[in-house]
């Protein structure tokens, strides 16, 4: 009776371990899939030079079956300019948080995108540094309990407003291709899955910058179970950062 | 050989041009900007990248993007600048990155910052001191060997008038000479296995061991120090008092002390050419025949220290340098003067050979 | 009639999230009783899979592989 089984689904060929010390329901392991999945897809494997920051996402260049450039917080756009520049017809593509990249690194992935550099950032955004345990960066959001707003949440007198990076970056003429996704739910990996593919073939086609925004799920320092995070999203998160193309996009609704 | 009439900061340009640089990254910044002016328009010229970045910051990590990919690399600025890259400059020596880093100094501070790292940890880097344009065109070419050999930043001090002097110079002839190949490089895991190039730990996948591969890091340290200790000296025979110099100064220094002979003082030379690797083992060996050292820098006193070290006692060393700027602050001060220079020397002698002469 | 499908789970890799027992359409996965060697309760699947892939798409461990007819 039993037809024979065929394997759909597997982790991707380019991912050398799962084992990585990331949190339980973390986010950023199912960003990393979706981009491992598209570079083999896009058969990218032997062009491709990731330029990694400094995150929790740092323990994966250990396990990822591409040439990488560890790079010091905050200065992986800088990097990868360097890189595409003396090697303008390798895949470059950076991976960078949102406290490496809005906090730390918030000039150096401005000037990155008004100078048009033609690397591909990609915003692993979770409103906290995860790392160091859980404190506001730029794009933590008002109201957000974090280590250093534990008593009030962000609020906007003491601590600030948060910076719309994409939206930023939207803005200069520099960029091709400006979108945002998020990993909360199957629907919104398989939209990811999508602007992923649009921000590489931009570079692909030497149209210039892109940068993809992806919000991450990060339980621990949302103070919620895995099973939470995605209403988290939903309620407080995406509010700020709407899932949608911002520049560049091509696709057909 | 053909000489060419260069300002410093183009010689030392050109030079990192022929030694077959072929990304810069700068700022301006007083007076290290004309090595960034001639980069903008030669590296075009030979397929090469210039970036005006901006900031220092940006400057130094583009120039880790472009040696992480296996292309010679280099920046350069003032100590100021050199400061904003502290955290990066330590980093790529974890990264095993080589690059060229050129302080075009304001006088002498920044000898501390060069030779014992103004960064985090336990890094170096190799640090050549040239005191004429042309030996600042040698050194360069020299610098990108090292810089590969050792896998390693190599730092070159100059300053503010090498960068605007201008002689006539020759380029060292490569020989046919490639850069050596970077199979450690990044580049895309073309017919290989992927690696990483990081300062964490290993480049290996799978296991990062950021223990041993630090380890074996500060091992590479005492075997450069061992294998590029470099300096020249003069008129040291029978000199009794040996005056310590680097850089321009040294120059002055050189003419003074044959103004010092001229007069009947029993003076020589040493000028250190690498500051880090100090050459410790020279002039322990110097400090032997002379009855002291006489340390001439631009600054409030930074390589005497390294002397001290290499002579642990044995001579008395005194400082007869110190700050000096003319209005600007860029470091051509009155103490550069060759008069004020053999005062200083006369003053050195005096205290410590001219009473002691019934002593033999 | 349904095809047939089925997952493998690496139940020593999974942290316990429970998050692909919140995403399965016909919830055939449910936490185990015991933990594994890292003290995590790991999913448990029971019949009526239908090879959706899900699971797999949500699991932040890559525990699943997925078959189907």
């Amino acid at each position: 009776m039993d037809a024979a089984l065929e394997k759909v689904s597997a982790k991707p060929d380019l991912l050398l371990s799962t084992k990585h010390s990331l949190c339980p329901g973390c986010g950023e392991p199912l960003a990393l899939r979706t981009i491992l999945e598209l570079v083999q897809e896009l058969g990218l494997r032997e062009r491709t030079v990731c330029v990694c920051g400094i995150g929790c996402y740092t323990a994966f260049p250990s396990i990822i079956d591409v040439d990488v450039i560890q790079a010091l917080h905050g200065r992986a756009p800088s990097v990868a300019t360097g890189a595409k520049r003396v090697l303008p017809d390798r895949f470059v593509f950076t991976l960078q948080g949102d406290g490496d990249m809005v906090s730390e690194g918030l000039q150096e992935i401005v000037h990155s995108a008004a100078r048009g550099e033609k690397f591909t950032a990609v915003l692993l955004n979770n409103g906290v540094f995860g790392e160091t345990g859980g404190h506001m960066t730029a794009t933590s959001v008002l109201g957000q309990k974090t280590k250093t707003t534990m008593e009030t949440g962000r609020v906007a007198e003491r601590h600030g407003y948060p910076i719309r990076i994409a939206d930023v970056l939207a803005g200069l003429d520099g960029p091709a291709y400006v979108a945002r996704g998020a990993v909360h739910t199957a629907a919104a990996i398989a939209w990811t899955k999508r602007i992923l593919r649009e921000a590489f073939e931009a570079q692909l086609a030497g149209r210039g910058f892109s940068f993809v925004e992806i919000l991450t799920m990060c339980p621990t320092d949302w103070y919620v179970e895995p099973s939470e995070s995605a209403d988290w999203v939903e309620t407080n998160f995406s509010g700020t950062y709407p899932l949608r193309i911002l520049k560049g996009g091509m696709m057909v609704r | 050989m053909t000489r060419v009439l260069l300002e410093g900061s183009h010689a030392i340009a050109e030079a990192a041009i022929q030694a077959g640089c072929r990304f810069y990254a700068g700022y301006p910044i007083t007076p290290s900007t004309e090595i960034l002016e001639y980069m903008s328009h030669r590296m075009p010229q030979v397929g090469g990248v210039c970036m005006n970045a901006e900031s220092e910051i940006e400057a130094i990590n583009m120039v880790w993007g472009a040696a992480a990919c296996g292309v010679r690399a280099m920046i350069a600025s003032t100590g100021q600048g050199i400061s904003l890259m502290q955290e990066s400059l330590a980093e790529m020596a974890n990264a095993e990155l080589p690059c060229v880093v050129v302080n075009m100094m304001r006088g002498q501070g920044d000898y501390f910052q060069a030779t014992r790292g103004g960064g985090h940890g336990d890094y170096r880097h190799i640090v050549l001191s040239p005191h004429t344009v042309q030996e600042g065109v040698d050194v360069v070419a020299l610098a990108f060997e090292l810089a590969d050999r050792w896998r390693n930043p190599v730092d070159v001090l100059g300053d503010f008038l090498l960068g605007h002097t201008a002689e006539a110079v020759a380029f060292p002839s490569r020989d046919g000479r490639e850069p050596p190949a970077k199979p450690w490089a990044a580049t895309g895991a073309r017919g290989r296995r992927a690696h990483n190039v990081t300062p964490l730990g290993s480049p290996e996948k799978l296991n990062l061991d950021p223990g041993s591969h630090h380890a074996a890091i500060a091992a590479k340290l005492p075997r450069i120090a061992a294998a590029e200790q470099r300096h020249e000296t003069g008129v040291l025979d029978d000199a009794e008092i040996a005056v310590v110099a680097f850089g321009s100064p040294a120059r002055f220094v050189k003419y003074a002390v044959r103004v010092c002979r001229e007069r009947g003082m029993r003076v020589g030379w040493f000028r250190p050419i690498s500051l880090w690797p100090f050459p410790a083992d020279a002039l322990a060996g110097v400090a032997t025949r002379v009855r002291a050292l006489a340390v001439f820098e631009q600054n409030a006193g930074q390589m005497i220290d390294d002397v001290r070290l290499a002579v642990l006692g044995r001579v008395p060393v005194v400082a007869i340098g110190g700050i000096s700027h003319d209005h600007s602050g860029f470091g051509v001060g009155p103490a550069l003067e060759p008069d004020h220079i053999v005062a200083r020397i006369a003053d050195a002698y005096g205290q410590h050979v001219a009473s002691r002469t019934t002593e033999g | 009639m349904r095809r047939a499908a089925t997952v493998t789970i690496d139940v020593e890799t999974c942290k316990g999230c429970v998050l692909c027992v919140e995403v399965c359409p016909p919830k055939v996965l449910v936490m185990s009783e015991l933990t594994n060697t890292m003290g995590y309760r790991y999913p448990l699947l029971l019949d009526g899979c239908t090879g959706c892939e899900l699971c797999y798409k949500i699991c932040p461990d890559f525990c699943f592989e997925v078959y189907r007819a």
